[in-house]
C-alpha cells in the first residue's frame, strides 16, 4: 500500500478507540477504491493487513455495501438513481438516453473504457431529481438530455 | 411527566406557516459558516449550559415539554429516549447522529448539513452534555460525498474554536466529534444496523433488546437520534419547550421539515409548523406541476402508507393527523404522483427497492421482498393471474412483523396500501396487460 492511501486511512482510524481500527474499514475500503477506480482481490487483502483484520470480514463488508466495484468501471462510473421520486420526473428516458449514447447496458463498460453505467438506490437527494453521480463523489441534479449531452462532453 | 404534558393540552390553535428552525441560516450568506451561525446566536445555548452548569435532568424535562419527537421516521419522544441513557455508568458512551437518509424522497438532513452543520454540532453538544457522552459520530448518508466534506470542514472549524475537544468554555466539560461516510446500504439507517456498521462489519440489525442505550457501539451505551432531532435543541434550550411546542399541535410539536418530490412546481424542503393543512403545503410547493391532477401521495417515505388524493386533501400534516388517514408522518418525505402515474410501475420500482436493501438476515423478509417483487414484474409484464394478486397480498403481510428489523413492515407498506387504494388498476394491467393509465 503507497504511503499517501496509509495517511488517510490512518486520518479515519484515528476517529475510533485505538483497539478498534476495524471501525475504519468502509473508509479505508473507499479510499483504495477511489485511488484504483475499483477494489482489487489485492486491494482487499492490504486493507485486511492494515487493519489486522481477517480478509474474508473486509471481503464481507466490500460486498454488503453497494457504492464498493469488485470489478473495473471504466474511468467514470456513472451512477444514475431510478428510485420512484427520479422515476416521477422521468429518470429513465435518461437511463435510455445513456444507454443509446454510450451503447452500453447497466453495469456495462463503453468501447473507450471511459463510461460505466450502474443503476443506483436513493441517493437522497431527490429534491434535484433526475440525478446522478461521477465515481461515487460529484453529483449532477436536475438532469435532462441536453446536459447529459454536455456532462459526457466534459469528462474527458 | 404526565403532568408535564398535561400543560400541552390547552394549546392555542393557530393558523399554521412555514418556519425555519432546522433551517433557519440557509437563506444566509456563507450559509453553512460558523460565522453565521454565531450571527443567530449559534453556540450561545451550550455556553449558557455550561457555565451554569445547568441540571441534565430539568434540560430533559424542557425537551419533552416541548414534544420533539424523533424526526427519522420512528416519532419517539426525545426526552425519553435521552432519559434511558444510563446517568451512573462511568465506562465510555457514545451518542450518534444518523443522517443516513435513504429512503425514497428524504433528503432533508442533507439541506442541514449543508448549510446548518453548527446549529447540528450544538445540539450534539448539548445532547452528549445531557448524556454524559464524550465522543460522537455523525453517520453521513454515502451517495452525498460533497456534504460528508463539507461536515467535515465544520467540524474542523467548531475544533479549531475550542467549541469541540477538551475543557470547552473552560468548563472541564469534554467531547469530541467525527464523520463517518457510509457507503450506499438504506439499512443502515436503522440504529443498530448503523452501530454494527460503525463497528466496520455488515449492517445487519441487532435483536432488541438490548436497546443501544445500555449496548450499542462496542457494547457502550450509545444514544441515536436524526439529524434534524438534533438540530431542533439548541432553539428548545433557547426559547423553552413550551415555545417549540406552541409552533405545532397537541402531540406533534414543534416545526417539522416535509422534503417535497415527484410531480411538484417546486420540489424541496419545506420546514412547517406541524398541523399545517396538507392543501397549504401542496401551495407552497408550487402545485401539482404541468397543471396536472393529483393523484395520490406518500405523505412520510415508501414506509408510510399510500394515500390516495380525495383522503389525503382534507388532511393535517402532523403525527396524529396522518394517522387518521390511515398513514403517518415517517421522515416527512412526501412523494407526490399526479394522475398519469400508474400505480403498477410505481409499485414495481419500490419493490425493487426493499428487495434490492434488504440485509438478508431475516428470512422473510429476503425471500419475501424477492418474491413480492418476482410477482410484480409478472403483473408488469402481463403475465400474471388474478390469484397473484391475493398472493402478492398474502406474502406482504406474511413478511409484515416477523423481521429483526422494520424494514420487512416497510416493505410489506406500499404493497398493502397501493392495492388497497388501486386495486383497479392492478386488476386492468392483469386482465389486459397493460397500464390503465398512460
Amino acid at each position: 500500500m503507497i504511503e499517501k492511501l496509509k495517511k488517510l486511512i490512518d486520518k479515519e482510524v484515528a476517529k475510533y478507540p485505538t483497539d478498534k481500527k476495524q471501525s475504519a474499514v468502509i473508509a479505508a475500503l473507499a479510499i483504495m477504491q477511489h485511488h484504483r477506480g475499483w477494489l482489487s482481490q489485492d486491494d482487499i487483502s492490504d486493507v485486511a493487513v492494515y487493519l489486522d483484520m481477517p480478509e474474508i470480514a473486509v471481503l464481507e463488508v466490500a460486498t454488503f455495501y453497494n457504492m464498493f466495484d469488485l470489478k473495473p468501471v471504466g474511468k467514470y462510473k456513472l451512477s444514475i438513481c431510478t428510485n420512484i421520486s427520479c422515476m416521477l420526473r422521468d429518470a429513465d428516458q435518461i437511463v435510455d438516453h445513456l444507454k443509446k449514447t454510450l451503447k452500453i447496458d447497466f453495469n456495462e463498460i463503453s468501447k473507450d473504457g471511459k463510461f460505466c453505467l450502474k443503476e443506483s438506490e436513493c441517493m437522497g437527494a431527490c429534491e434535484g431529481a433526475p440525478l446522478l453521480t461521477v465515481n461515487n463523489q460529484k453529483m449532477y441534479e436536475h438532469l435532462d438530455v441536453k446536459k447529459v449531452d454536455q456532462l459526457l462532453k466534459d469528462l474527458k | 411527566m404526565n403532568e408535564i404534558l398535561d400543560k400541552n393540552l390547552n394549546l392555542e390553535i393557530k393558523n399554521k406557516q412555514l418556519f425555519n428552525i432546522c433551517l433557519r441560516t440557509k437563506h444566509l450568506k456563507n450559509s453553512s459558516s460558523l460565522e453565521t451561525y454565531k450571527s443567530i446566536g449559534g453556540y450561545e445555548q451550550i455556553k449558557k449550559i455550561l457555565k451554569n452548569k445547568l441540571d441534565p435532568q430539568q434540560l430533559i424535562d424542557e425537551i419533552k415539554i416541548s414534544g420533539l419527537r424523533g424526526r427519522g421516521g420512528a416519532g419517539f419522544p426525545t426526552g425519553i429516549k435521552w432519559s434511558f441513557m444510563p446517568r451512573d455508568y462511568d465506562g465510555i458512551k457514545y451518542i450518534v447522529c444518523n443522517s443516513d437518509e435513504g429512503e425514497p424522497g428524504t433528503f432533508k438532513d442533507r439541506d442541514i448539513i449543508c448549510h446548518n452543520p453548527h446549529q447540528l454540532i450544538e445540539g450534539m453538544l448539548i445532547g452528549a452534555y445531557i448524556m454524559n457522552a464524550h465522543v460522537g459520530y455523525n453517520y453521513i448518508h454515502g451517495e452525498i460525498w460533497e456534504e460528508y466534506v463539507s461536515f467535515e470542514k465544520a467540524i474542523e472549524e467548531a475544533r479549531k474554536a475550542g467549541l469541540l475537544g477538551k475543557n470547552i468554555f473552560g468548563s472541564g466539560f469534554n467531547f469530541e466529534l467525527h464523520a463517518f461516510h457510509g457507503y450506499g446500504a438504506y439499512i443502515c439507517g436503522e440504529e443498530t444496523a448503523l452501530i454494527e456498521s460503525i463497528e466496520g462489519k455488515k449492517g445487519q440489525p441487532r435483536y432488541k433488546p438490548p436497546f443501544p442505550a445500555t449496548y450499542g457501539i462496542y457494547g457502550k451505551p450509545t444514544n441515536v437520534n436524526n439529524t434534524e432531532t438534533y438540530a431542533s435543541i439548541p432553539w428548545i434550550i433557547e426559547n423553552g419547550g413550551q415555545a417549540f411546542m406552541a409552533h405545532g399541535v397537541k402531540n406533534s410539536g414543534g416545526t417539522k421539515i416535509f422534503s417535497i418530490s415527484g410531480h411538484v412546481e417546486k420540489p424541496g424542503n419545506y420546514e412547517i409548523e406541524l398541523g399545517m393543512p396538507f392543501e397549504q403545503l401542496l401551495n407552497e410547493a408550487g402545485g401539482v406541476w404541468k397543471g396536472r391532477k393529483l393523484k395520490a401521495v406518500i405523505p412520510g417515505g415508501p414506509s408510510t402508507p399510500l394515500v390516495p388524493a380525495d383522503i389525503i386533501r382534507g388532511a393535517t400534516l402532523d403525527y396524529d393527523g396522518l394517522a387518521k388517514i390511515g398513514s403517518s408522518v415517517g421522515a416527512g418525505s412526501m412523494i407526490i404522483m399526479d394522475d398519469t402515474t400508474c400505480m403498477v410501475t410505481a409499485l414495481k420500482r419500490l419493490s425493487y427497492f426493499f428487495y434490492e436493501e434488504s440485509c438478508g438476515q431475516c428470512t422473510p423478509c429476503r425471500e419475501g421482498t424477492g418474491w413480492v417483487y418476482r410477482i410484480i414484474s409478472r403483473i408488469y409484464q402481463g403475465q400474471a393471474t388474478h390469484e397473484d394478486l391475493d398472493l402478492l397480498t398474502d406474502v406482504s403481510k406474511k413478511i409484515s412483523g416477523r423481521t429483526i428489523c422494520a424494514l420487512g413492515d416497510s416493505a410489506a407498506t406500499p404493497v398493502l396500501s397501493f392495492i388497497k387504494h388501486f386495486r383497479d388498476e392492478f386488476e386492468v394491467f392483469i386482465k389486459n396487460g397493460k397500464k390503465l393509465v398512460n
